[in-house]
């Protein structure tokens, strides 16, 4: 097997993607192709992972049988992803349910275009809601991470692959056209080893590798037909939500020590608002950013301290306002929150945001 | 005169004449008596014990009557959303191709809602093993129409009988995979008489061989009764089956490897 050592590239996100799966060790990607995130399965496929790790690349015949073969794979204690985008993660919603219930681990990335339908091909945060508050049908989370740079959306491969095996729950990288298909540098990690079948066995001791005679058979399932024992299986899942909104939620902030104004935003809306911001303050106002990082668990905490001391937060997302509802949840009405967004596929310009700032908070 | 055998000689080692395979577990089946789906799990289950693969065999499941199969085969299980199957088994068999991967679906499963699942799995030539049980209804349900079921049979969604002006003709899917590059072995069996048993048995031998060999996929339809979903009693379902069924779903090998 090749070494690969840490390096610096020039990649497209969807690039980066598909690059630090191979880099994390990554047992198999299963993907189906869709505007615009078809980079990752083709860049692993002209990479050809199985002669470099032995990982398992396969265009599936839709994005239903990609993810009901990443269960297949993760109910196996295997590192293994999907990648898609807004239809195709629609398409996905009942095997990402299944994989939830069945507590397996795996990655899917969702490089959002703008919807509803088939909508357009140019890029959204349409699907926070989808993304955050579950998806499909029943009490499930999503971990989700939200990058905001071609280097996060390789640092988030190999952090999304850790944080999905220890919670045995899947992580989405909740991501969008500009930053799937934007060039920038990104320092790629080192090539780690796949895992033994020895390693996966002591990993992942519920895994379907075949019963020995040693050991109770193994079973990967989300059916329990007893509503008590449902019951108490739902209780199971919901602890890792709330151990989760302990231990991980990430944000960053940008210039809020002395701000008088917050500007909310992730992934692409958060890079426009960091602009926005540079000229908030050359004008001379206090501007300041939070950027949530994690999506769920979110950054109420954060938010409410915050919420405190400014005269006032304005979300900046590229959909409807959906983000809003949490920021909302997090401030309890104690200091005034607006919503600037644009969708169809449209990325704000900085101006437009300082421009929203001014109109609804400052000026008003 | 014949001597009768007491309990205690009945128990002892010498005189077994027929021993549960430890293939199966030893929990109560949730099929209906006189069902074929317990036939068909204690056949399969027969088979990796012979072979001695159970521990390097994965099954996966369906939605259908046999969702609970994994409490009933002695293996490492996974259950599959409805129709799924095959996606799953493609992934566990690829990444251990050394193990054996089997499924176990009903025929709304594989025919209707997983028939994509089915067709590419078969064309891709996955190395592994699909046991369809064609009982030509949806069991689990309550017994409405498959893609399975005759035209002019009673379902209680087609309740003056399949009209197939209005609801399309039954699905020949064996026939069809038959067709694609990919499956090596493409037989339809019964489990209603010993005979029957005896053949079906030797196919689902004959499909893990072929799968250790890495032929390609094989797939093993089992047309089988459902009393309950019928609404008969076993033996009239076997019967019925043996009038109705398989006249329009023959029995025998519809692809076999090359030699
Ligand atoms: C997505 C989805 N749609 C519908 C169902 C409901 N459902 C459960 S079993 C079943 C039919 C099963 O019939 P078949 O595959 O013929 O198996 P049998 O029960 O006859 O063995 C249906 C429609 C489901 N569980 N999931
Ligand atoms: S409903 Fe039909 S298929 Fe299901 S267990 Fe009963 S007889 Fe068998």
């Amino acid at each position: 097997m090749l070494r690969m050592k840490k390096e610096l590239k020039l990649m497209k996100g969807n690039e980066a993607v598909a690059e630090a799966a191979i880099r994390v060790g990554a047992d198999g990607y299963f993907g189906y192709p869709i505007t615009p995130q078809s980079e990752v399965l083709e860049y692993l496929m002209a990479e050809k992972p199985y002669e470099r790790t032995g990982m398992v690349v396969l265009q599936a015949e839709s994005e239903v049988a990609a993810i009901n073969m990443v269960y297949g794979g993760a109910g196996c204690g295997k590192m293994v992803m999907t990648s898609s985008s807004s239809p195709g993660i629609s398409l996905k919603q009942e095997g990402i349910s299944y994989i939830a219930g069945a507590e397996l681990p795996c990655l899917i990335v969702n490089v959002v275009r703008g919807g509803p339908g088939l909508g357009t091909i140019q890029p959204s945060q349409s699907d926070y809601f989808q993304a955050v508050k579950g998806g499909g049908h029943g009490d499930y989370k999503l971990l989700v991470l939200a990058p905001a740079s071609v280097q996060e959306m390789a640092d988030f491969t190999t952090l999304g692959f850790e944080l999905a095996f220890k919670y045995r729950n899947p992580v989405m990288i909740l991501s969008d056209g500009a930053i799937g298909q934007m060039m920038e540098k990104v320092e790629l990690p080192e090539q780690k080893p796949r895992r033994t079948e020895e390693q996966i066995r002591e990993q992942c001791p519920w895994a379907t590798l075949g019963k020995p005679k040693n050991r109770e058979r193994n079973i990967i399932t989300s059916l329990e037909l007893d509503s008590l024992k449902q019951e108490q299986v739902n209780l199971r899942i919901q602890a890792k939500y709330e151990r989760m909104k302990k231990e991980e939620v990430r944000y960053e902030e940008i210039m809020c020590d002395d701000a008088e104004y917050i500007l909310i935003a992730f992934g692409t809306s958060a890079r426009i608002s960091q602009k926005a911001l540079q000229l908030g303050r050359e004008k001379g106002i206090k501007v300041g950013l939070l950027r949530p990082i994690t999506l769920f668990p979110f950054p109420e905490e954060a938010i409410a301290k915050l919420s405190q001391k400014v005269k006032g937060m304005l979300v900046v997302e590229m959909n409807a306002g959906q983000m809003i509802e949490d920021v909302r949840l997090s401030v309890c009405n104690r200091t005034k929150v607006e919503h600037f967004g644009r969708f169809g596929g449209i990325i704000p310009s900085p101006t437009e945001v300082l421009h929203a700032l001014e109109q609804k908070l400052i000026g008003g | 005169m014949e001597h009768t055998l007491t309990k205690e000689e009945i128990r002892q080692e010498k005189n077994l004449v027929y021993k549960k395979t430890n293939v199966m577990t030893d929990n109560i089946l949730s099929y209906c008596p006189g069902c074929g789906h317990g036939t068909a799990h204690r056949i399969l289950a027969e088979v990796i014990e012979e072979m001695d693969i159970q521990d390097i065999t994965i099954g996966v499941d369906p939605v259908g009557c046999s969702v609970l199969a994994y409490n009933f085969f002695n293996l490492d299980m996974q259950q599959a959303a409805h129709g799924r199957a095959p996606a799953l088994a493609t992934a566990i068999k690829r990444l251990f191709p050394e193990k054996f991967v089997f499924t176990y679906q009903g025929d709304g499963d594989l025919a209707a809602i997983g028939t994509a699942e089915t067709i590419h799995a078969c064309n891709r030539g996955e190395n592994i093993t699909i046991i369809f049980i064609n009982n030509g209804i949806y069991g689990m349900t309550g017994g409405q129409m498959a893609p399975t079921t005759l035209p002019g049979m009673k379902s209680s969604t087609s309740p003056y009988g399949r009209d197939v002006q209005m609801m399309g003709n039954p699905l020949k899917i064996t026939e069809l995979v038959a067709q694609l590059p990919g499956t090596c072995f493409v037989t339809r069996q019964a489990v209603h008489t010993p005979s029957t048993v005896r053949r079906a048995k030797r196919a689902i031998r004959l499909a893990f061989e072929y799968q250790s060999k890495n032929m390609g996929l094989s797939f093993i339809e089992i047309v089988s009764n459902c009393n309950s979903g019928w609404k008969m009693t076993p033996r009239q379902s076997n019967e019925w089956m043996e009038a109705n069924m398989l006249p329009f779903y023959p029995l025998g090998d519809i692809k076999v490897p090359e030699k």
